[in-house]
């Protein structure tokens, strides 16, 4: 088989899952595409190693053997990312990343006011000098 | 022990006191007065002593080097003539009065124990100077004694008055000291010692140079710390101390060490003529000038500061003509009656509740509430206008005598000019002083009016200091003029007849037009009432003290004078009166000379700070906080934009590097 049709399709696989990713808006879903793109991953892995091999006079087969600690990892990972989204439901009744923005800063859509910010610190100086 | 261990001790003792009582004052109170009291009263015995083992013959000197100090060798050094002997003994004198005086005074006062360990600390410094026989050792005691004066002054802090003249008197005092410690270096550069008796023998072996620049500067220094024109502002305003630190330190110690240094190094200034010539006009502005603003002084602590700057004026007047037993015998007898002068008026304060003239002019019967302030302010008065066979005639006839000395001519070693100068300017004091004396008198205790407030009796301890000092205000000038020439240069101190008769002739006439005056004017004080007192009858003295003080203002409308028109000073000096209620104005000349440049140049700094440097403070804060909010605006919080910016770099890196691995 030729090196080209799975690198293809790994590589339809990692947009797929980057395009999940991306415009998802459901945790699980979005974990899911995670989930291709990683696979993608492995099916390169494999598909280059046994490439590889062909030419070699004697391999490990290094790239299926890191397949399969990818594999165990992914499991792992999918294991704590299903428990933190089923928390996060619990918690906020939701499990929609959009309504997740605990991290943004000063909690406002659009980001604080640049003008704002500058009066404010000089109000600040002003203080601190009296 | 040896006359060199007894007067090591003398400045050691209270110093040890003032550090005893500044360490225990908390812990045991009980303990404060003895240690306030006892090392003062065993520094006066030990200085008794000393003087009697001096006994006027050679001076005691006696060095030791503690550590090589550099090119010029600092030494603790005493050097101990019948000037320091006599001086000595004045000092332990005062100092122990004025702790006992204060045990009765600030009886209830919270802060006792660090003003009775700074008075110590005072009296020690004061010794320092007195028995230092070299010149860095007596500076040491000469700037305590300035530091002392800002905290004792500053005593009744709650004031504002108070707060204001101690920082005055610190920086008036200092602006004299930092030419006086130029001058000192120079002097030792020029002599090559800081030890007085060597210096005294480079100046005798004409070795060394600039004279009259040196002796120009020490005086500035002497004139900070003596109060002599024009650096004298800062005395009147020092009253707003307690009356015990006015005695002692602006009145009896203090103020004599600027003319102490002098009489020490008098051979130095000798040697400049220049020097002397400025000495006779310093003393004789200050003396009339100071004798005019006495007589319009409304608090009668004022019109002895005014006095006392005047009597430090025949000092100098007296070292200007080369004479210098005559300034020392005027500083110990002046030191006597004008602490006995200060300590009666603080009793006269307390009793009357107030420290007004011209509410105490309003007052019937004030004499029978303190009779022994009475009678011994009398005594301390008649010395002050130098009325025989009082002390103050004495010494102050010595100073006339010298000064008529010099004038006619009779002596090479102070310019004849000097001698005029210092001569009528004393007799037009001399007429001055006696006339503000008696007005002080009659409008302290011949007042008419209301019956005077009883506020209860005066502590013993009080009365009897006074008593202590009457006696060498009546008698110390007449006892001992005979023996002090022995002790001083061997200038005979006798008074002459026709100084004498000049003297006393224009004291009494002084004394005399003031009484006329008081008559004439004394009608009119039962038509304007005037008078504000603070009752404390169970209070002690230093609480009234501190509520006159901050209440002379908001009464009289002026800290120094009172709308009084039965005042007989006001008909004296006639349209003058207003220019000499305020010190000749002095205080707005150096207001408009110094105190609004310095303020204008501190706005100016300000200005520049505020506006100009923190402008690119706050800029160097401003750029980053800008620049980070406009980066944190990516921080949306979304995941997913995110991922995608890291997508965006990724694709651009990429693309990045096959552009460069491909070459193109």
């Amino acid at each position: 088989m030729h090196l080209a049709y799975p690198a293809v399709l790994s590589a339809l696989l990692f947009c797929t899952g980057l395009y999940g990713v991306l415009a998802r808006r459901n945790a699980i879903l979005v974990l899911m595409s995670v989930e291709l793109m990683l696979n993608a991953v492995n099916l390169n892995l494999v598909a280059f190693d046994v490439w590889l091999s062909k030419a070699a006079e004697e391999t490990l087969h290094s790239g299926q053997a890191l397949t399969l600690f990818t594999i165990a990892v992914a499991a792992a990972e999918i294991g704590i990312g299903l428990a933190i989204v089923l928390a996060v439901h619990r918690n906020r009744g939701t499990s929609d990343i959009d309504r997740l923005r605990d991290t943004a800063e000063g909690r406002e859509p659009d980001g604080p006011d640049t003008d704002t910010l500058a009066t404010g610190a000089a109000g600040e100086k002003a203080e601190a000098t009296a | 022990m040896t006359t060199t261990t007894l007067a090591v001790l003398v400045p050691l003792l209270p110093f040890l006191g003032a550090a005893a009582g500044l360490l225990l004052g908390r812990s045991a109170p009980g303990f404060v007065r003895p240690l306030a009291v006892l090392p003062t009263l065993a520094a006066l015995v030990l200085a008794v002593l000393v003087m009697a083992r001096q006994g006027g013959g050679r001076a005691v000197d006696a060095v030791t080097e503690l550590t090589p100090t550099g090119s010029v060798p600092v030494e603790l050094a005493l050097h101990i003539d019948g000037f320091a002997a006599l001086v000595a003994v004045l000092v332990g004198t005062v100092a122990t009065c004025v702790q006992i005086y204060s045990t009765g005074y600030l009886r209830d006062d919270p802060r006792y124990a660090s003003y009775a360990a700074l008075v110590s600390l005072f009296t020690s410094a004061m010794f320092l100077v007195v028995y230092s026989g070299d010149l860095m050792v007596l500076l040491v005691g000469w700037e305590v004694m300035g530091i002392c004066s800002y905290f004792l002054v500053g005593h009744y802090w709650e004031t504002p008055e108070a707060r204001a003249a101690s920082l005055k008197a610190f920086l008036v005092t200092k602006l004299g000291d930092v030419p006086f410690l130029i001058g000192l270096l120079a002097l030792a550069t020029e002599a090559g010692s800081f030890r007085i008796t060597e210096i005294l023998g480079a100046v005798a072996g004409g070795s060394v140079g600039h004279p009259t620049v040196i002796a120009l500067l020490l005086l500035a220094g002497v004139a900070g710390k003596s109060a002599q024109f024009p650096l004298h502002t800062w005395l009147p305003d020092a009253m707003a101390g307690p009356t015990p630190v006015s005695a002692l330190i602006h009145a009896a110690t203090m103020v004599a060490a600027g003319v102490y240094f002098v009489a020490r190094l008098l051979p130095l200034f000798e040697a400049s003529r220049a020097a002397m010539v400025v000495l006779a006009v310093m003393a004789a502005v200050t003396m009339v000038g100071s004798a005019l603003a006495a007589l319009a002084q409304d608090d009668i602590k004022r019109v002895l500061a005014y006095s006392t700057i005047g009597q430090l004026g025949y000092m100098t007047g007296a070292l200007a003509t080369g004479d210098r037993g005559a300034a020392v015998f005027h500083l110990l007898s002046h030191g006597a009656f004008k602490a006995l002068l200060f300590l009666a008026a603080g009793v006269i304060i307390h009793a009357a509740g107030t420290n007004s003239l011209a509410a105490m002019s309003r007052m019937r019967g004030l004499r029978d509430r303190v009779p022994d302030a009475f009678w011994t302010m009398t005594v301390a008065l008649l010395a002050l206008a130098a009325i025989p066979p009082f002390s103050g005639f004495f010494s102050k006839e010595s100073v006339l005598g010298a000064a008529e000395h010099v004038a006619t001519g009779h002596t090479g070693h102070a310019p004849a000019a000097a001698g005029w100068t210092v001569l009528v300017a004393a007799l037009i004091t001399a007429l001055l002083t006696a006339a503000y004396a008696t007005r002080l008198w009659l409008l302290a205790f011949r007042g008419t009016g209301a019956e005077a407030p009883d506020h209860g009796r005066q502590p013993v301890a009080m009365n009897a200091v006074l008593w202590v000092l009457a006696v060498p205000s009546l008698a110390l000038g007449g006892l001992t003029f005979r023996l002090l020439p022995d002790w001083f240069d061997d200038n005979d101190l006798t008074p002459a007849l026709t100084t004498s008769v000049l003297g006393t002739g224009v004291a009494l006439v002084g004394g005399i037009v003031t009484y006329a005056a008081w008559r004439h004017t004394t009608a009119l004080a039962d038509r304007t009432p005037l008078g504000a007192v603070a009752a404390h009858p169970e209070g002690d003295a230093a609480l009234v003290e501190a509520e006159v003080i901050a209440s002379h203002r908001p009464a009289y409308g002026n800290l120094a004078s009172a709308p009084d028109p039965s005042d007989p000073g006001r008909l004296l000096l006639g349209p003058v009166h207003r220019h000499a209620a305020a010190g000749f104005h002095l205080d707005a000349v150096y207001s408009a000379l110094f105190v609004r440049p310095v303020l204008a140049g501190a706005s100016l700094v300000r200005f520049l700070d505020r506006e100009v440097v923190d402008t690119y403070v706050r800029a160097a804060g401003a750029l980053p906080r800008l620049l980070g909010a406009a980066v944190r605006r990516a921080q949306t919080g979304n995941v997913q934009t995110y991922v995608s910016a890291l997508l965006a770099g990724t694709v651009v890196l990429a693309v990045a590097a096959v552009l460069v691995a491909t070459g193109a």
